[in-house]
């Protein structure tokens, strides 16, 4: 039923576009995960260290920050790339192409990771923090030595789940020109009616996801001492 | 040495607030071993945790080591609390970092070089009798083995006093005297004043000079102890039988 041999030739036939596919899903994703690691922590930590009873309570600023991460997180996100395109030309100069696709990801990422972060710092023992005052941490101190050490096979679970799923946003980003394995599958595999070729990209982001999963979990383990 | 001058804390507001210290005044002399008794509730906690100014008091005011900590700015108060050791019931040590990077953490914090950090936190480690978990996780640790290591983090600044909040609450009454005579140990060897939060009686018996006894917030008594005579600490330990039916006990399984 299914012709493996086919599938091979077609991959075969298409490298160079496959390839090319790849490189653009990569840029995408790494700018998503430079934007979720740069921006997302910082953010997450502050969703976290301004809500009650925390080092920097603060309801006006707790407000905002739930605020932005929820709006952002409501969008269906095609449309957020819609909505953010003034803002895209603005940064990058066009609307269109890889670049300016990473743009609208890269703010769905910063907020899907801060709070994978915020749940990562809610879980450390509240005692830490008391424990780190009495020894004199000042409060940059406090997350940078205490909350970031005790969370961080947390932070890197959460960075392991937010990367799949910036792999599967960066494959609608064909509709902005952006490219990427999962415009490549549908344009070529599935309006050309090339189905091996599609199955072949869906095998291709399988693996994918698994690797990232298996090096993520292996990660965090290690990082583990608890 | 230290003392809180009419201080009192709050929680909540309104009809629905909770008075938790109520204008309390108390002296710790430098030297002594002072105990900090009374039910669950009393606002013990949290009258050890104004000692160093965790629980920043409402109204009253904190002098330890002859400082107004209530007036201090914050990067004075975090110089001053290094000169105060604090352990805690549950320990809270970092289990993502060994035995010895724990000691370490206050260290560190205070900007001291590599190897004076090495020797210092040996030094500690050696003091509680744990040099040979150096490079464990706290993970592997048993409950008195954990709170030593906590112990041995609080001391790694030289500090005068050392705050214990229920340090022995989690422990079996074996351990707990394992805990109680490294405290001791190092009130009679450093010469550090202890201030020593418990519900426990036989802990304030066992290791106490001075008492104060708390309830629903007031400070409702205060009290010297007398000094336990040498005999009466190394009086043989009593197995569970004998705790149970008495020295000699004659039930039979």
């Amino acid at each position: 039923m299914f012709d493996f041999a086919l599938m091979a030739e077609k991959v075969m036939q298409f490298r160079t576009q496959i390839a090319e596919a790849v490189g653009e899903t990569f840029l995408m994703v790494g700018i998503s995960v430079a934007a979720a690691v740069l921006l997302g922590l910082p953010l997450g930590t502050m969703l976290f260290l301004t809500a009650k009873g925390q080092l920097y309570e603060n309801r006006t600023w707790s407000a905002l920050l739930n605020g932005f991460v929820n709006v952002v997180r409501s969008f269906p996100f095609l449309l957020l790339v819609v909505f953010m395109i003034p803002l895209t030309r603005l940064l990058v100069g066009t609307a269109i192409g890889t670049l300016a696709a990473s743009v609208p990801l890269g703010v769905v990422s910063i907020a899907i990771y801060a709070r994978q972060v915020e749940q990562s710092l809610v879980e450390v023992p509240r005692g830490v923090v008391g424990a780190a005052l009495s020894m004199g941490a000042s409060k940059l101190e406090v997350v940078m030595k205490f909350l970031y050490v005790e969370a961080r096979s947390g932070l890197v679970l959460g960075l392991t789940t937010s990367t799949i799923s910036f792999i599967s946003y960066s494959t609608v980003m064909g509709v902005v020109g952006g490219g990427g394995v999962g415009d490549f599958a549908i344009r070529y595999g599935y309006q050309r009616f090339e189905t091996e070729l599609m199955a072949a990209v869906i095998v291709l982001m399988i693996v994918l996801v698994q690797l990232i999963q298996f090096a993520g979990s292996r990660i965090s383990r290690w990082l583990d001492k608890r | 040495m230290i003392s809180l001058h009419k201080v009192s804390k709050s929680y909540g507001s309104g009809t629905g607030g909770f008075k938790a210290v109520d204008r309390v005044s108390l002296t710790v002399r430098g030297g002594t071993i002072h105990g900090i008794i009374g039910p669950s509730g009393a606002g013990k906690s949290t009258l050890l945790r104004m000692m160093n100014l965790l629980e920043p008091p409402d109204e009253g005011g904190v002098v330890a080591l002859g400082q107004d900590l209530t007036a201090l700015p914050e990067a004075k108060l975090r110089i001053a609390r290094r000169s105060i050791g604090m352990v805690f019931q549950q320990f809270h040590l970092l289990h993502n970092r060994t035995v010895s990077g724990n000691v370490a953490v206050p260290l560190e914090l205070a900007g001291t070089g590599r190897t004076q950090r090495r020797e210092r936190v040996l030094e500690c480690l050696r003091f509680v009798g744990l040099e040979d978990k150096a490079d464990q996780y706290p993970a592997r640790l048993s409950g008195g083995q954990k709170q030593r290591v906590a112990i041995a983090r609080a001391l790694a600044h030289r500090p005068a006093v050392l705050l214990c909040d229920e340090p022995t609450s989690s422990l079996d009454p074996d351990t707990t005297s394992e805990i109680l005579a490294v405290l001791r140990h190092i009130n009679t060897t450093l010469g550090v004043t202890i201030v020593i939060v418990t519900h426990e009686m036989e802990v304030v018996k066992e290791l106490c000079h001075e008492v104060s006894v708390m309830e629903r917030g007031r400070l409702v008594d205060g009290f010297a102890l007398p000094r336990r005579t040498p005999a009466e600490s190394s009086r043989p330990k009593l197995s569970y039988r004998e705790q149970l039916l008495g020295e000699g006990g004659e039930a039979h399984v």
